[in-house]
């Protein structure tokens, strides 16, 4: 048999395969595709056009400038219950057990799942951007940071694809993984300066919201679309180095995330 | 010939529901086994864990002398899976879902195609093949999940329940599908709810409950210790019931069974010519009846008499003990 490859090139070939068949399901059932493009849309517009005239973000900044970032973050975040929620159906389909029962990498149904669905996330941010442009949202910084504040971003919704991808094999069904990761996604990128400057919160909870890496994530990439305008950023740290704080819980989620969704991977019983 | 599939003492517990409980089974190389038993005796488990999908908690099982929780990876490559557990993926077409299967045996592009091709073919799929797999019926959902099994022609073929929930027409067509492949060759190992499907593929019968093997042999030895084929009739009126006993005896040369109910009575027969037998009988003693047929016996008679449990309600004993 074809055992003389190499167990990383094989990795590499079996997460393709996989995440082709993932995509293939893009083109196949668009309907999925409207959810995930209109949601963000409906967001940005909503909060634009309802809180727009409300919040003062300070520093001079128009609030719709202030708010695509955290749309953005927010989004990508969600994002991640994809991956979740396709991990889920495909254990419930069987299809999990298919591809346990064949000599194939370990790891590849994961990476492959967790690659393809980057092609989700940036589909909703082409969307975003363009709704955000639409209501009066520019980037204001050189061309090469805003592909960082991208880049930032989407690794950031990569690394909790994995989180996702841990729950999407624990839990028994897809509408229980959407359930929970709203119960856990809504707070997470409420309590952060997402949609409101954090300095009205009260103190506690500015804290949390300061070393909430959705925060450095939104103050990372408002930065890097010069999008902060005057206003003053939080003597946290974490605010003040807001894209290597990120990076860091990436890697940290990272660290994690990937072993432990493995371990879950291989053991999964149905 | 050795036993390709090897498995001694396979314990399994779900909380206090022992799903495996010291499970003994081997296939001899070449030959199809048949692992029978109702919902929730255990097969699924067993077939799980030959097919390295779930850890036991106890016991050994060896796949082609190769032990499936030292070298899951080898086993893999040497067995194929198809059944309730092992799913194709609907939003792909048959030819895309059996590429992707090569192309994760480690096939190479051009050869993982010519493969599905060829499966396609075998398998009376080649029209559907370029559509998506959910628009297949039952049938040929289940033929395609059997290809995918097969694209690296394993030598060693699990199946499990492959025609549950099959119309019949399916069935016998799946049934066809499945002899012809193991006239090549092929060890397999099919579990089953169904003593008929045992019988027409199997080279000997396991019978599986509450986790354990409680009996095996050909599907002839099961039966005839089962009783075989009866006639079984329900009277009109109870009164007649001692003469029709006597009657029935009399016919079939041996003990008469009760029924259910006090109207049906049963008792050994062979073939149609019991049958005639009986109703010319009944006519001239003028003896009426309701119902009257033959019947084969089924997983539910074998288990009566191994178990003296129906296969309905594994672990409940019946009160009345099957008269002999």
């Amino acid at each position: 048999m074809t055992t003389t490859v190499t167990p990383l090139a094989r990795t590499v070939t079996d997460s393709w395969v996989v995440a082709k068949r993932n995509l293939i399901k893009i083109k196949r059932v668009p309907e999925v595709l409207i959810f995930v493009l209109v949601s963000p849309l409906m967001f940005v517009l909503l909060f634009a056009y309802v809180f727009g005239g409300a919040i003062d973000p300070g520093g001079g900044v128009n609030y719709r400038e202030f708010l695509v970032a955290g749309i953005f973050v927010q989004t990508v975040v969600f994002g991640a219950t994809f991956t979740g929620a396709g991990l889920a159906e495909d254990m419930q389909k069987g299809i999990i057990d298919r591809f346990r029962s064949l000599p194939m990498a370990r790891s590849a149904v994961l990476i492959g799942r967790t690659f393809s669905d980057i092609a989700y996330n940036v589909l909703s941010i082409v969307v975003m951007a363009l709704t955000g442009l639409l209501v009066g949202w520019r980037i204001r910084g050189s061309a090469l940071d805003a592909v960082a504040g991208f880049a930032l971003l989407l690794l950031f919704s990569y690394a909790f694809s994995w989180v996702m991808a841990w729950v999407g094999l624990l839990v028994p069904s897809v509408e229980v993984i959407n359930n929970a990761s709203f119960i856990v996604i809504m707070p997470l990128t409420f309590i952060s300066n997402a949609f409101v400057p954090i300095d009205s919160f009260p103190t506690g909870l500015r804290v949390v919201a300061e070393w909430n890496p959705v925060s450095t994530a939104t103050q990372a990439v408002r930065e890097l679309f010069g999008n902060t305008g005057g206003a003053p950023v939080p003597d946290a740290w974490s605010m003040q180095n807001p894209a290597a704080y990120t990076l860091l819980w990436v890697v940290l989620i990272l660290a994690i995330f990937i072993p432990l969704s493995i371990r879950q991977y291989r053991r999964a019983a149905g | 010939m050795g036993d390709i599939i090897r498995v001694r003492g396979l314990e399994k517990r779900y909380g206090e529901v022992r799903a495996l409980d010291g499970l003994d089974l081997t296939v001899p190389e070449g030959t199809v086994l048949g692992l029978l038993g109702p919902n929730g005796a255990g097969k699924t488990t067993a077939v799980r864990v030959i097919t390295t999908l779930l850890r036991p908690d106890a016991g050994t099982a060896e796949v082609a002398g190769i032990d499936v929780l030292a070298d899951p990876m080898e086993v893999r490559r040497r067995i194929g899976l198809s059944g309730q557990y092992a799913a194709v993926d609907e939003h792909l077409t048959g030819r895309e879902n059996l590429e992707m299967v090569g192309r994760l045996y480690g096939f190479p592009r051009a050869r993982a195609r010519a493969r599905a091709g060829e499966l396609l073919e075998r398998f009376d799929l080649a029209d559907a093949g370029d559509r998506p797999s959910k628009t297949y019926s039952g049938g040929m959902r289940r033929r395609l999940d059997l290809a995918g099994a097969l694209v690296a022609a394993p030598p060693v073929l699990v199946l499990d329940e492959p025609t549950t929930g099959l119309d019949p027409r399916s069935r016998i067509q799946m049934w066809e599908v499945i002899r012809e492949l193991v006239s090549g060759g092929t060890s397999l190992l099919l579990t089953t709810q169904y003593l008929e499907e045992a019988d027409r593929l199997a080279d000997e019968i396991v019978v599986i409950d509450a986790g354990r093997a409680i009996a095996r042999g050909t599907a002839d030895q099961l039966k005839r210790q089962t009783g075989g084929e009866r006639v079984q009739l329900v009277l009109a009126d109870v009164a007649d019931r001692d003469r029709t006993r006597v009657l029935l005896g009399e016919v079939c040369r041996s003990d008469v069974r009760d029924g259910e109910t006090e109207r049906e009575l049963a008792a050994p027969a062979e073939g149609a010519a019991t049958l005639m037998e009986v109703l010319r009988r009944l006519e001239e003693e003028g003896i009426a009846v309701l119902d009257i047929g033959l019947r084969r016996p089924t997983l539910d008679d074998v288990f009566l008499t191994l178990t003296g449990h129906g296969a309905e309600a594994p672990g409940t004993a019946r009160t009345e003990e099957p008269a002999r």
